[in-house]
């Protein structure tokens, strides 16, 4: 593995031009959904991360992971990969227990922080008019 | 008075012509994208700072996750999800941005049934059905090992 401080700079914009454009292509594509279709933005998450899931468990999301980082790991369909890559690896080690416990181990950080961060704030501030 | 259901399409149409696709689309394509590549700063200065690949990535969505919260407390992320439509939707900050606005929403109706109950009301369907989805897959996976 090489260190990050041998990567050059043409590697490093190549990276962040991909992080981009797959991470843009994302979001365009949920835009779609949302013009063309009538889904609700909670419809549309949920489908992402399910889809997320799918596209993890048969092993694509994986090299769009490692081909744009955090491009594909950003969008909430990275944290149905997430999920996805929490089970097989709980099964691997566990075996059906593993179906319990691997996909929300794996989320767990992400789900916390929501769920905490959004306690701290809502004690906090006071919603505002929406105008 | 109800509107039928032609009626409220017109309506529908109407509220929403100021929708224009063609700029929509490119507009959650360039947000989208740059909350993405702020998130790869995240996890490269991290791992800059010697933190393991897998861990960088984590604290990368945690970071997110508080950026997106404080600027929904602050009604910052609002205004700028007004204009990034699915681009603020779609990243991990969006549903930050939807547990905290749910969570601030309903903190009138009390802190446990209106907090603490509908700080859930997006959360809630995405982890459902996500957990159901991952728990399918590895049910097939434990199959599969059988034979």
């Amino acid at each position: 593995m090489r260190s990050y401080l041998i990567i050059t700079e043409m590697e490093m914009v190549l990276m962040y031009l991909k992080v981009f454009l797959v991470g843009g292509l994302l979001c365009a594509v949920g835009q779609v959904l949302i013009d063309y279709t009538k889904l609700t933005p909670a419809r549309i998450l949920v489908s992402y991360v399910v889809a997320g899931v799918a596209l993890g468990a048969v092993g694509i999301y994986e090299q769009l992971v490692e081909f744009a980082g955090a491009g594909a790991t950003v969008p909430l369909t990275g944290f149905g990969y997430l999920l996805a890559k929490g089970v097989k690896e709980a099964v691997a080690a566990n075996g059906f227990l593993g179906i319990l416990t691997g996909g929300l181990t794996a989320a767990s950080a992400g789900i916390a922080a929501a769920i905490l961060f959004g306690l701290i704030m809502a004690l906090l501030f006071k919603p505002q008019d929406k105008s | 008075m109800k509107p039928t259901a032609k009626e409220y399409d017109k309506l529908n149409q109407q509220a929403s012509k100021n929708t224009k696709s063609y700029i929509t689309i490119p507009k959650a394509f360039v947000i989208g994208g740059l909350i993405c590549m702020l998130g790869q700063a995240f996890i490269d200065l991290y791992q800059h700072f010697g933190v393991e690949k897998s861990v960088a990535s984590t604290l990368c969505s945690v970071t997110l996750v508080f950026l997106a919260s404080l600027l929904t407390g602050l009604n910052v992320y609002n205004k700028i999800a007004k204009h990034g439509g699915a681009g603020t939707l779609v990243p991990i900050t969006g549903f930050s941005n939807a547990v905290t606005c749910s969570a601030m929403e309903f903190k009138s109706e009390g802190l446990i049934l209106g907090l603490g109950a509908k700080i859930f009301t997006i959360a809630g369907p995405v982890i459902v059905y996500g957990l159901a989805a991952s728990a399918l897959y590895g049910l097939i996976l434990c199959i599969i090992r059988l034979f």
